[in-house]
């Protein structure tokens, strides 16, 4: 009797794992499909608009040859740079914040977080037209977009402090104190004890900064709006999209998706570790 | 409403403790909505009390101080001079001196042109040297109103400055009374990467958000009382002006829009009740399938655990401009999966994907499903693997089955420790501009609301409108700002509701 029913737990164990791997599969498929198409469709040639099969009837590199006579360089490069110094300069301004709000108890510490928390309740796109105006003012718009976005993306950076300054909370107070006993300033304690430890965090931060830009789209075309050599690849390759362009464009879209793809996810799957990390920890202290 | 404690809770069945538990919900939002207005009396009771104690402090370091205290009301820092801070004494000058002068060469004429926003417009006038009429520009409302807000905010800069000076010259005479020395220059420097060092840590992060993010809101809310649009963009054209709370009942009044069809305030509400639906819909689909998969992932047996995470993974990686762009199109009307079933044979016509108001609103929600499975997985996974094994174990000692084991043990904990995250989440996703505008644009177009400004569509959330207003051929920023505003009215609402309310779920919920 006893042994039917481990008998039964077993089948129904069996069952349910092989539904698990099914169910699985059909997901990883679902989720992988439109990666692979992309990839497909940027070697086909015999049409350079969306078509009702997949694999290519005629390959080809003809649309990467396209890409590469188009603005799609000035644009890979403007968004590179962009990516490059938001990296090192987001990095800084929010290890600086976290750092700050997680160990020092100050007067303003409380109402400063309170007054950030309330101005995240602000749609961001609000602020738009004003920066717009200020850039433009400043001369950092259209052809001159880059360093009007690395601008305004990095100053407002510090809002986003969250996930960094739970990681410092995590970090035990004792070892600051030490130090102090010991006779080290507020800055040889972060420079020689907390920064070496907060590895994890700052290569998070460096990830997540480096790979935004790639995808921002909303304030790059509003920036750089009807001048192409001041767009990043998201402004320019959504141009591609749009109903007049898009049956000459589209599998040079798909061509210049997989150029911009491959690379991140590349450098995101090496990294991948860390930004597991952040998340949960920045989900978890919310 | 009758409050039952935890042994009569325990004695009721199942039915009414769900109806208590709602019940005592909805019971509580009044009272979180009147405990708000409570704190909100409380700070501002507490406020003033602060004015008034630091003004009634200012008056007695007057009275009370020596010479160089009382000069230093009149000249910043000269208190510090006297008693040899170098340093200190210099800087408390040359902000005044700086102030004074940015004051008398452009703060003073933006602050009066400030009440009027511009009082001459752009005018046409005979140019001899040209020999032919050229427009000549006047005042700038842009910019009367930009350099109003800095010289507002320079000005309460200064005040707190001066504040700061004045207590300085208190403390100093209290530490030369009580006979030690005051710090020299060299200190004050040293101070910076020591006891002073979150200063010099906050110094660059918060000018950047008081100038980028601070300023832009405020100027924006102000819009909100103008009549800035593309008609009157305040230089090439007309000047704009104040108009009080104008734009405010243009959004919530009943009339009919300029264009005919709906009234602003249908369209508004329409968009509103789309917004919190998709926000709601957004949130939870993601959240529940998210933890779905982590936890099919991480069920005990099964293989390649890594390789099936890597592959969701991977989608985290790639722009959302691409993959989204890529699978919105992928469903067009001319798209992939409309021609690929059009050449099976399986459908005679393309399938409304993206023209069905129905349809376009259940594929933008589906394909957020596929957007965000992943990255709830990745923070499910984390949390899933901290609940105590020995929980499960005793569950299923005492018979529980997986249905069960999910509703008593994993749920609860889940929603324990993401509570926040759900709330930022939904926020997140009320301003979920990326995913709408890169799938659909907003469409399909809504022909009632066409009075409206913008070409509002039934998959347009308010962020998305906002944008649609700021950018289509009137440019009523005005009117953006006012959404704006209400977008914030709505967000702080819900978070501070649910921030109240949410302690006392979690309590009933406690698990141990």
């Amino acid at each position: 009797m006893n042994e039917k029913r481990h008998m039964g737990l077993r089948t129904l164990n069996r069952i349910s794992n092989t539904t698990i791997y099914i169910l699985l599969i059909i997901i990883s498929v679902i989720w992988l499909l439109p990666f692979i198409f992309i990839v497909l469709q940027s070697f086909r040639v015999e049409s350079t608009y969306q078509v009702g099969y997949v694999i290519p009837h005629e390959w080809g590199l003809q649309n990467y040859i396209n890409l590469w006579n188009s603005d799609f360089k000035r644009w890979y490069l403007n968004t590179f740079i962009i990516a490059l110094a938001s990296a090192v300069l987001i990095t800084v301004i929010q290890l600086c914040m976290s750092y700050t709000l997680s160990r020092f108890r100050f007067k303003l510490r409380g109402p400063m977080m309170r007054f950030m928390l309330i101005l995240g309740m602000f749609p961001g796109m609000l602020t738009m037209i004003i920066l717009y105006r200020v850039l433009s003012d400043l001369g950092l718009t259209q052809a001159n977009a880059v360093p009007g976005l690395i601008l305004v993306g990095v100053a407002s950076s510090g809002m986003g402090y969250y996930v960094s300054k739970g990681f410092f909370d995590t970090i035990p107070k004792s070892l600051d104190e030490a130090a102090r006993v010991d006779g080290a300033t507020r800055f040889q304690v972060l420079y020689k004890i907390i920064l070496p430890l907060a590895k994890p965090i700052v290569i998070y931060t460096i990830l997540t900064a480096f790979m935004g830009p790639w995808g921002d789209f909303v304030f790059a075309r509003y920036v750089a709006f009807g001048t192409s050599s001041g767009y990043n690849v998201a402004v320019g390759m959504y141009s591609w999209l749009t109903n007049d362009q898009i049956a000459r464009m589209y599998t040079t879209f798909c061509a210049g998706g997989v150029i911009v793809a491959v690379p991140v996810t590349v450098l995101f799957l090496c990294l991948q570790k860390y930004y597991v990390e952040g998340v949960t920890g920045g989900a978890v202290k919310g | 409403m009758k409050h039952y404690s935890d042994l009569e809770f325990l004695r009721l069945s199942k039915g009414q403790r769900i109806g208590y538990k709602i019940g005592s919900f909805f019971y509580g939002i009044p009272r979180a909505i009147a405990g708000l207005f409570i704190k909100l009396w409380n700070l501002l009771k507490a406020a003033g009390l602060t004015v008034v104690r630091e003004i009634q402090d200012i008056c007695a370091t007057f009275v009370k101080g020596d010479w160089k205290t009382k000069i230093s009301f009149v000249i910043m820092g000269f208190g510090s001079l006297a008693r040899g801070q170098a340093l200190r004494g210099l800087l408390f000058l040359l902000f005044e001196v700086v102030f004074i002068g940015y004051m008398v060469v452009a703060g003073g004429h933006w602050l009066s042109l400030l009440p009027s926003l511009g009082k001459l417009g752009p005018t046409s006038e005979y140019n001899l040297v040209l020999d032919t009429y050229t427009t000549v520009y006047h005042d700038n409302s842009f910019k009367i109103l930009l350099y109003g807000v800095l010289t507002i905010f320079f000005i309460i800069a200064f005040i707190y400055t001066w504040r700061v000076n004045v207590k300085q010259n208190k403390i100093s005479e209290q530490i030369l009374r009580s006979g030690k020395k005051l710090k020299g220059s060299k200190d004050d420097l040293r101070s910076m990467v020591d006891e002073n060092f979150h200063a010099t840590l906050l110094a660059l992060p918060m000018t950047g958000i008081m100038v980028f993010t601070v300023m832009p809101i405020v100027f924006m809310v102000l819009v909100a009382f103008t009549n800035y649009d593309g008609a009157h963009n305040g230089f090439s054209n007309n000047l704009f002006t104040w108009v009080g709370l104008d734009n405010f009942n243009t959004l919530l009044s009943w009339s009919a829009g300029s264009g005919g069809g709906q009234s602003y305030s249908a369209t508004f509400g329409e968009i509103l009740v789309w917004t919190l639906i998709w926000a709601f819909l957004a949130t939870f689909t993601n959240y529940f399938l998210g933890m779905g998969v982590a936890m099919m992932i991480n069920k005990k047996g099964i293989r390649l655990k890594k390789m099936w995470r890597t592959i969701l993974v991977m989608t985290v990686a790639i722009p959302q401009f691409i993959s989204l762009l890529y699978v919105g199109k992928m469903f067009a009307r001319n798209g992939l999966i409309n021609l690929s079933l059009l050449n099976l044979g399986w459908i005679k016509e393309p399938l409304p994907f993206w023209e069905n108001p129905t349809w376009a609103r259940i594929s933008v929600i589906v394909i957020n499903i596929w957007v965000g499975i992943p990255y709830l997985m990745l923070i499910t996974t984390g949390i899933l693997m901290n609940i105590p094994a020995d929980l499960y174990e005793s569950a299923r000692i005492d018979g529980a089955n997986a249905w069960q084991q999910y509703r008593k043990i994993t749920l609860p904990y889940m929603l324990f420790i993401t509570g926040p995250y759900l709330l930022t989440s939904f926020t997140g996703n009320m301003n979920n501009f990326n995913v709408i505008y890169l799938l659909t644009g907003g469409a399909p177009t809504n022909p009632a609301a066409s009075g409206a400004a913008g070409s509002v569509g039934y998959t347009d959330l308010l962020i998305t409108w906002l944008f649609k207003i700021t950018t289509g051929a009137e440019s009523q920023y005005y009117l953006a700002s006012v959404v704006g505003i209400m977008v914030f009215v709505v967000v702080a609402f819900i978070s501070l509701v649910v921030y109240n309310v949410l302690p006392s779920i979690k309590n009933e919920e406690d698990y141990q």
